[in-house]
């Protein structure tokens, strides 16, 4: 057990000017779940591999317990780590992969056999120890990987995208086991992945990175009902919050942007609101999302809003859409940066 | 039987005609693709391969048509031929030493290029090269090179306070000579290495440092097991050809044996020179064939190496089971 620290870490690729992460400072508690999340190329598997000592730390520094890893080998780290694809040995049957890091640490047979067995039985692999990857399902060859990385309880387990491979399904499902086995071991987790759905579930604090850079790190609830700039507020939430310029809105002046989550904005037949054609209606249950095109200011702009199924429009029907004052985030459209406290 | 059940009959039995006379179709396609391979195979290999069984039971002297006598010529070879126990032997040296020492240099040469940082294909060029030379030019290029007396090998060992070896012309250091050659001339091996090598899964490799692997450790777990039907493939070849081993030996005991009488006279059967130590299992069979003209026998002998590497290889590849992986082969 123990924290994480990165000290201003960046991640230069050789031939490359632009990092790949730049002056990452990120401190996880002891026991906790982070979630780094960003689109692809926003340096979050970087920052991972940092950790792991799979790249190298070509500023600043990566801080394991009260050590200073940056310089030693992924070995000397006690880190385990679940790779995407898995990185499964094909060659070798279930039991071997799961054994394989005690094998390695020259763990006696019968110790090592015991412990597999008992991790086996945790991840309901019992049966299936006599096999090789290739017979498993993709859910099964997950929960090896798993198995591979808590057999030898590791300071810090890594995450790297381990459920993309996965139906969506199964995906909530090992979503629901990843969550229950880390607050059993109470290890401390570094999870990567580009859904924010899942890292919204998953983590205790979510951080995101985008282009190279963090960008906001707090509980999920936080980034969701205070991001911190405009990409947070318009990369956590599904669909994303709307966007416009303030003064549209009568809202402020020139050069900020308002925003609004789509469960924020009423839907009328008509009145004050702005005037907006619905394209689309998307049926989510109890819920939909009413999918509008308006002209705001000679612009066709797309608005979100959320409402009962029962009072949804049609599609092709003009409303009138009035976002709730009270609800709106504001920001600044130059830097991006968030304006109201509330 | 009503009438519409004979009709569904009759429509069932037509389907089937058309679908047959398609699958015939097809078939004589794949035939008709397949056949200038087919022709090859029967009058290439198929025709002498009769015709080398046929004459192993006769006495044939290329003049006088074959003559039956039987099991004789195996007779000889099994019992009475005292040239046969030291070729044999001769060959067995060059799979169990040399095949070796070529696998496992192809294998160091391909790690190495494997993890060079910079000139991966230079490296990979200049290693590969010499496998482009013709074999011929590359042994008289050795036996120049190797020359006891004149050869730059042995100068520059002279120089060193090394008495250098009598290389081609000693019966100890023939066979280590040839060995040299073929090690320089691995390339193939080795390209055929280096694409098993960089072909393994990167991550593997990042997972089982992360599980505490040093190099041998990740050498013996991801590497070998990962490569090992490469290793499979490169031994059988190796092996087949050790028993086909024959320009590199003839050529190098004819230069040889020419250098040390300073005449190259060929009446002097400098077959397997010096003292019969390059004297090979093809090497025997080529002297008796085109040599002493003795086809029956020379058939026989060939014969006999056809079961032989026949076998050897089932027995390497059942063997192989244990220990070679195919990715995504289920067991």
């Amino acid at each position: 057990m123990a924290e994480v620290r990165y000290v201003g870490a960046t991640r230069v690729y050789p031939g490359n000017d632009a990092p790949a992460v730049e002056a990452l400072d990120l401190d996880i508690a002891d026991g906790e779940f982070m979630v780094l999340v960003g689109p692809s190329g926003s340096g979050k598997t970087t920052a991972l591999r940092m950790l792991a000592g799979l790249e190298e730390v070509d500023a600043g520094a990566v801080f394991i317990g009260d050590r200073d890893v940056s310089d030693d080998p992924p070995k000397a780290r006690d880190v385990a780590m679940v790779f995407q694809n898995y990185a499964l040995y094909p060659y070798l049957t279930v039991a071997a992969n799961i054994g394989f890091p005690l094998r390695i640490a020259k763990v006696p047979k019968r110790d090592r056999e015991a412990r597999v067995k008992e991790v086996a039985k945790l991840l309901g692999l019992t049966e299936y120890l006599d096999r090789k990857p290739a017979q498993l399902s993709g859910g099964q060859r997950q929960r090896v990987a798993m198995g591979r990385a808590i057999v030898r309880v590791p300071s810090v387990f890594l995450m790297d995208e381990p459920l993309s491979n996965l139906d969506a399904k199964l995906r909530v499902q090992m979503r629901a086991d990843i969550a229950a086995l880390q607050a059993d071991f109470g290890v401390t987790t570094v999870y990567v992945t580009h859904d924010q759905a899942e890292a919204m579930t998953l983590g205790h604090r979510v951080a995101v990175l985008h282009e190279a850079k963090l960008q906001q790190v707090g509980p999920p609830r936080e980034l969701y009902e205070r991001p911190a700039n405009l990409f947070v507020a318009g990369f956590i939430g599904s669909p994303a919050m709307n966007l416009l310029p303030a003064e549209a809105l009568g809202l402020g002046t020139n050069g900020k942007v308002v925003g609004f989550r789509p469960e924020h904005v009423d839907i009328g037949d008509e009145g004050d609101g702005i005037r907006g054609r619905v394209e689309v209606v998307e049926d989510i249950g109890a819920d939909a999302y009413v999918f509008c095109s308006a002209d705001i200011r000679g612009e066709q702009t797309r608005l979100v809003a959320r409402t009962e199924v029962r009072d949804a429009p049609q599609q092709g029907e003009h409303v009138s859409l009035r976002p709730r004052p009270e609800e709106a985030h504001l920001f600044d459209s130059e830097s991006g940066e968030r304006l109201t406290d509330s | 039987m009503t009438e519409a059940a004979i009709t569904a009959g009759a429509f069932t039995q037509e389907r089937r005609r058309a679908r047959r006379r398609a699958a015939w179709r097809r078939r004589r396609l794949v035939l008709l693709l397949m056949s200038p391979w087919l022709v090859g195979f029967c009058l290439f290999f198929g025709y002498p391969l009769v015709m080398s069984v046929y004459l192993s039971f006769t006495h044939y002297d290329l003049l006088s048509s074959p003559k039956w006598i039987g099991w004789a010529n195996y007779h000889y070879l099994f019992t009475q031929d005292p040239q046969v126990g030291p070729a044999v032997r001769n060959t067995l040296w060059l799979i169990l030493i040399m095949v070796p020492l070529q696998v496992l240099f192809a294998f160091g040469v391909a790690m190495m290029v494997a993890r060079a940082r910079r000139g991966v294909g230079f490296f990979r060029t200049i290693f590969y090269l010499p496998a482009l030379a013709p074999p011929v030019a590359a042994t008289m290029a050795f036996v120049y090179l190797l020359n006891p007396a004149t050869g730059p090998v042995n100068v520059i060992l002279g120089h060193l306070g090394i008495n250098g070896p009598l290389w081609f012309q000693s019966p100890q250091w023939s066979k280590p000579s040839l060995t040299l050659l073929s090690i320089w001339g691995v390339g193939n091996l080795m390209i055929i290495f280096l694409a098993a090598i960089l072909d393994a899964p990167q991550q593997l490799y990042e997972s089982a440092e992360l599980d505490g692997a040093g190099p041998f450790q990740r050498m013996r777990w991801v590497t070998l097991p990962t490569i090992s039907p490469v290793i499979l493939f490169s031994v059988v070849i190796s092996v087949i050809a050790a028993m086909q081993y024959f320009t590199q030996a003839y050529v190098a005991a004819n230069i040889a044996s020419g250098q040390a009488s300073q005449a190259g006279d060929q009446t002097v059967n400098n077959l397997g020179y010096p003292e019969g130590s390059t004297l090979f299992y093809p090497v025997l069979l080529y002297q008796h064939g085109f040599r002493f003209f003795n086809m029956g026998y020379a058939s026989a002998l060939s014969v006999l190496l056809l079961i032989v590497a026949f076998t050897v290889t089932v027995l390497i590849i059942r063997n192989s089971r244990r220990w070679v992986h195919y990715a995504g082969a289920v067991k």
